[in-house]
């Protein structure tokens, strides 16, 4: 699972001087909560559509639900990933998609009418710079020009896209502003069912769920375009797909997640929910083994346990980038490919949050590579 | 004595004395520049608020692809925003919605609403985004929602949360107000909404107003303009910010260029009053500088520091102009905002910024004016011989010199050259230079005039008559006739600027009533709610309306707008049921028309306005394409009309033509006649009853007529402040040169006091001088006038607005002026000499030595 703050409103750039800048932060913050949070949004009230809810016990199929789900509210496509270049040093990427119904202008024949957006985000960790590089987008479904289409992954975003052919190869294109990513992923394994086959849950309400399956070690080959130069990649990466109509529980505040392509074929995923008074609203781990044995952990057998934390010296927010995470008995060390992996887009997205590439060892030995995702750690601003 | 001290010493004796005299020249020069630099700050401000809230609706595009119709088919969107060399493409739905119960004191209430797509939006135009409620972020998005500038919400009392209601055609369309936008200019009232939601809610789904292109980084701009013009065709028009620039200014060039040349002859005015003081002023102190040439004063150090003097006026003068002009352009611009009066800058709430380069040309305009003012009597002072200078009397030989006619005859015949030549880049700047030509050669031939017609009067009277007072006062403007003709300069300036304009405003006024009543003919006008080209009765509902009892005949139009040239406002189409048998019974037809059995049948007939002929050579009978419809058709010229109301060009064409070409069902306006005996009200009521017949707004042509001629009347409110000020500082004229020369003539007066002229009867001769001098100014200036108002009528108009008007003159009012201006100009000479004859004589006479 990978939870990520998005907002329509990304480009506003309101003067960096204006005070009022702090008022949109808010509202654009909540409005991420609400769109997480919650199932009714502003706009015509009338023709509001009844979302499909997440209910268990329904089976994935695939090619089909590898395709986008516009019955419910929001979706996304959450690759990330290590790659090599030539001089065997190593990048962090991340290309993300999603898809949001906005439950208005139901009724508006225009082609513009709203109906579904699509909101797209890449970053590129690179320890040479010292801090991620990023860009994303968004658009209105419609005129050829953004779409998720049912049936198999084909998304596009403007000149962003990422497709699958029926030979499980995904071919990405991302144009970003500091960078172009031209990737092609090939998935060796079948999907990985998350939580009760592919039914997740968030929260203590049945209601707060998602469906959700990952497609861990996907082997990545292909170009990035890294200050004006074509450089050649290999690499691993990790993809989330999840769809959901209610997600998080009212209380949450946040939550950190891992997803872990270790080296001996085993798939490792864990994330936990924490609640506003420093509780854990929701925690799942779960540990695919190369012959494709998932073993799921029970809550009490799951912990996170900060080892290291990382000041950012633009926001103030203190990430526990190093992170002990115990499974059952085995106890996993978190360690960042660097540590100022942080996402700070108060100027445009308007979120907050840590995202990077993790190396992850196992009783003091190397064991693989992932992504760490935390949220929710810069405090609510008060007004 | 060092030069420098003398020189300080010269002015400052000369100014205590003649405190008066130096005030007036500076207050002249003040109030010339101060009046050209506030118009100037005023109408450049305004236009650059007017330009700046234009180009912020489009943001930092590039490029803009424009329909030649208002709206244009949105599947075009997709290819511009796929497009190799295109970063971003921003779809927009620009329209002009009517707002019902919001009266506007000068047009058609309407609040300008943008569809935006704001994924695309935001970058190409951030400040138009719509601030949402904190829980209702979706907002930007609803389909009902709208988001209002602050000027908007404020001009139509509105707050976020309230509700909106608009007229589209005869629809009602309520529009929740989910917030303010972002950032707009002060005054711009604006709606933005999201671009699905417009297309929906004002029934233009699959339409779009414009594109808005950002290129990609190395692109080459013009290459890519040409090549896109290409391959769009005809139907689309791909313009640069620069383009819309020259758009926009084109809107009120003319508006603005006329204005500004009526405030520069004020500043005219002005030099002469400078020159009328300063000739004076050199000849009352003939003597003195006599005595400087014989103690040793070299003549180029007498012309410096007369032209000293002329210079320390011009500098102050200027000065207190600037800051003065400055001081008006604040309190207009702050009460009134930026409109003249021409409405072409409507809802502008621009901030005066201190111009420097503006103020610069103003300051240097004031002074050079104030130079040219002094140059020809320091010239002459400089020459004149001291022992000739030191004789009593020799005054007249003195501004003799300057009484050359030659050079005044050339500025004649060489203005009425002028008037031939065409205009330069449409502005009538040689018409305006004839008009300074006739005003210059009018005056330097005063001398001449004032002595043939002095003598001759002198000579009639004196044969015929012994009455002291009026023979002494003839002869002394017979034989005098430079002084007089210095005195007569401000009177002649300003009365036959005051005549050229009265009869200029008149002529239009009258020409513009004629012309309403001709263009409406029926008894009751009625139209939808506008808003650009989506308002409009349906055929259904024109069936019903025809169907209303009580009315004998309906007209229907469809008017909409083309854009043929994208650097020039759109022109106005307007299609109707034309009279074939004489189109001139429906158009107010000029002498250029064919009649309809000669014209050729292959072709459509088109009807344009004399803009049209001006702007884009829609001559008589040319053949012609129009962006009407699909298909590429030809057209015909086949008449020109007379338009007062759209100055950038208007096409009739037949209402059969128009469905035929376009397939466009809908109307806008309806005349209709009615059934004799029915009265207005009874047929207002029964259409009102219709299930459309709220959406409908009555005009009896009385009322379009009485609110055309009031907007025309308001419009030319600043000429008339223009008119005053020119009559004060010719008034100041008078004033300051009977001031000076009856102080000049002290001795004159001590003379005639010492053989029995009684002081009553000096200030009789002076009473006498002033009016018959004035009544000279005002029968001259008249004449002058007079045919200054022919290049105006004929020339300046048709070549700053494009449109001709017939000659009428307001003797009523032109008398009432002159009077007024006899009356004060005789009491203002009499004032100003009546302290010359206060002395006693016997010191009077003393003063020749």
């Amino acid at each position: 699972m990978q939870l990520f703050k998005l907002s329509i409103v990304r480009h506003i750039s309101w003067p960096k001087e204006d005070k009022n800048w702090i008022i949109l932060l808010a509202r654009i913050i909540l409005f991420s909560y609400y769109l997480f949070a919650t199932s009714t949004f502003g706009g015509s009230h009338l023709l509001t559509p009844q979302f499909s809810p997440v209910t268990p016990n329904v089976k994935l199929t695939f090619p089909h639900d590898l395709g986008a789900h516009p019955d419910f509210r929001i979706e996304w496509w959450y690759v990330t990933g290590w790659l090599e270049t030539p001089d065997k040093k190593p990048l962090g990427f991340q290309i993300t998609f999603f898809r949001v119904a906005t439950a208005i202008n139901q009724a508006n024949p225009s082609r513009f009418a709203p109906k579904q957006l699509i909101i797209a985000h890449a970053a590129l960790s690179d320890p040479s710079i010292g801090k991620l590089l990023q860009d994303q987008k968004s658009a209105r479904e419609g005129f050829g020009l953004a779409h998720s289409k049912e049936g198999n992954t084909d998304i596009k975003l403007n000149d962003w896209q990422m497709v699958r052919d029926n030979s499980g190869h995904y071919q990405t294109v991302i144009k970003a502003h500091d960078f172009t990513f031209r990737l092609s992923l090939i998935s060796s394994e079948p999907p990985m069912l998350q939580g009760d086959n592919g039914f997740s849950r968030k929260g203590p309400q049945p209601e707060q769920a998602s469906y959700y399956y990952s497609e861990p070690h996907l082997k990545v080959t292909g170009t990035i375009i890294h200050h004006g130069k074509p450089i050649t990649v290999v690499g691993t990466a990790w993809l989330d797909h999840e769809w959901s109509t209610e997600y998080l529980d009212p209380n949450a505040e946040g939550w950190d997640w891992v997803g872990v392509n270790l080296d001996n074929g085993s798939s490792l995923v864990a994330f936990r929910i924490r609640g506003k008074n420093d509780n854990e609203v929701w925690t799942y781990a779960a540990l695919r083994d190369a012959s494709g044995y998932i073993k799921q952990f029970k809550p009490d057998q799951i912990q996170f346990e900060p080892k290291r934390t990382w000041r950012s010296p633009r926001t103030d927010v203190t990430y526990p980038v190093s992170m002990r995470i115990q499974t059952g008995s085995t106890e996993w060390l978190v360690t960042p490919l660097q540590d100022d992996q942080e996402l700070d887009s108060r100027q445009s997205v308007g979120a907050v949050y840590w995202e990077g590439a993790v190396t992850v060892t196992c009783d003091g030995k190397p064991a693989g590579r992932g992504y760490l995702e935390m949220t929710g750690y810069m405090k609510p601003l008060r007004l | 004595m060092k030069s420098g001290t003398l020189s300080h010493w010269l002015l400052l004796s000369e100014w205590k004395t003649h405190l008066k005299q130096a005030a007036v020249t500076i207050i002249a020069i003040t109030l010339g520049v101060a009046l050209g630099f506030a118009i100037q700050l005023i109408n450049k401000t305004a236009f650059n608020e007017f330009s700046a809230a234009a180009k912020s609706l489009s943001g930092q595009s590039d490029m803009q692809v424009l329909g030649t119709q208002a709206t244009f088919s949105e599947l075009i969107y997709p290819v511009l925003a796929q497009h190799n060399d295109v970063e971003l493409a921003s779809p927009v739905l620009e329209l002009d919605v009517t707002v019902p119960g919001i009266v506007d004191k000068r047009k058609k209430a309407t609040l300008k609403i943008l569809g935006l797509d704001i994924f695309r939006a935001a970058i190409i135009s951030p400040d138009l985004i719509g601030i949402p409620a904190q829980n209702r972020q979706f907002d930007t998005l609803a389909d009902d929602a709208i988001f209002l500038s602050p000027a908007a919400m404020k001009w139509l009392s509105v707050k976020q949360g309230d509700f909106l209601q608009l007229h589209v055609g005869t629809q009602t369309v309520k529009l929740r107000i989910a917030g303010g936008l972002v950032r707009t200019r002060a005054g711009q009232r604006i709606g933005v909404m999201d671009i699905g939601a417009a297309q929906w809610r004002f029934q233009l789904i699959g339409k779009l107003s414009r594109v808005h292109l950002k290129l990609k980084q190395g692109v080459n701009h013009k290459t890519f303009k040409m090549m896109l013009t290409n391959d769009l065709g005809k139907q689309y028009h791909v313009i640069e910010d620069v383009d819309q620039d020259t758009r926009v200014a084109n809107m009120s060039r003319a508006y603005r260029v006329n204005l500004n040349m009526l405030a520069l002859v004020a500043l005219f005015t002005g030099a002469f009053l400078v020159f009328s003081t300063q000739a004076l002023s050199v000849v009352r102190r003939r003597n003195q500088f006599a005595l400087l040439r014989a103690l040793g004063l070299t003549r180029m150090q007498l012309l410096g520091q007369i032209l000293l003097e002329g210079i320390l006026f011009g500098i102050i003068g200027s000065l207190l102009g600037l800051v003065l002009g400055y001081v008006i352009a604040v309190t207009v611009l702050g009460i009134w905002g930026g409109d003249l009066g021409g409405g072409f800058f409507p809802s502008v709430q621009p901030r005066v910024h201190f111009d420097i380069f503006m103020a610069t040309i103003f300051f240097i305009l004031g002074l050079s004016v104030t130079l040219l003012g002094s140059a020809a009597p320091a010239w002459e002072a400089a020459n004149a011989h001291p022992a000739l200078a030191f004789k009593s009397g020799n005054e007249e030989a003195a501004l003799m010199k300057l009484a050359n006619p030659w050079p005044a005859l050339a500025c004649l015949v060489l203005g009425g050259l002028l008037t031939q030549l065409p205009p330069i880049i449409n502005l009538p700047v040689f018409g305006y230079l004839a008009v300074m030509l006739l005003l210059i050669g009018g005056i330097a031939l005063m001398p001449r005039f004032s002595v043939l017609i002095f003598s001759a009067i002198s000579f009639v009277v004196t044969r015929h008559t012994s009455y002291t007072v009026l023979t002494l006062a003839l002869s002394r403007l017979a034989n005098t006739p430079s002084q007089a003709a210095v005195a007569l300069g401000g009177i002649l300036v300003s009365f036959s600027l005051v005549v050229a304009m009265t009869i200029m405003v008149t002529s239009f006024r009258v020409s513009v009533d004629d012309w309403l009543r001709h263009i409406l003919p029926a008894d009751l006008y009625v139209r939808t709610a506008a808003s650009a080209d989506v308002r409009g009765l349906t055929p259904d509902e024109v069936k019903l309306l025809s169907a209303t009892s009580g009315i004998s005949r309906a007209d229907f139009f469809r008017s909409s707008k083309l854009m043929l040239d994208p650097t020039r406002p759109s022109v106005t189409l307007i299609a109707r049921p034309i009279d074939m048998t004489d189109p001139s019974n429906t158009l107010a037809m000029t002498d250029d028309v064919i009649m309809p059995f000669l014209l050729p049948k292959d072709v459509i007939p088109i009807w344009v306005s004399e803009a049209m002929v001006d702007l884009y050579g829609y001559t008589l009978g040319k053949r012609v394409k129009l962006p009407i419809g699909t298909s590429p058709t030809s057209y015909v010229v086949a008449g020109v009309w007379r338009d007062y109301s759209r100055q950038f060009g208007a096409i009739q064409m037949r209402l059969i033509d128009y469905r035929t070409l376009t397939n466009d069902q809908k109307v806008n306006d309806v005349a209709l006649w009615l059934q004799p005996g029915v009265e207005t009200a009874q047929v207002i009521t029964s259409l009102k009853n219709l299930p459309f017949g709220n959406a409908l707004q009555f005009s009896k042509p009385s009322q379009i007529r009485a609110l055309s001629l009031n907007i025309f009347d308001r419009s030319f409110v600043i000429t008339y402040l223009l008119e005053a000020i020119a009559i004060i500082i010719g008034l100041m004229g008078v004033a300051a040169s009977f001031s000076a020369q009856t102080l000049a003539r002290v001795k004159e007066f001590g003379m005639l006091r010492h053989i029995g002229v009684t002081r009553r009867q000096i200030l009789s001769i002076l009473t006498v001088e002033g009016s018959l001098l004035t009544g000279l100014g005002i029968i001259l200036g008249f004449t002058l006038g007079w045919c200054i108002s022919l290049i105006l009528v004929f020339i300046v108009n048709p070549q700053s607005f494009h449109w001709t008007m017939q000659l009428s003159l307001p003797w009523k009012g032109l008398l009432a002026v002159a009077m007024v201006l006899l009356i004060s100009a005789t009491l203002t000479a009499l004032i100003s000499g009546r302290h010359a004859v206060l002395g006693k004589a016997i010191h009077a006479v003393g003063k020749d030595w």
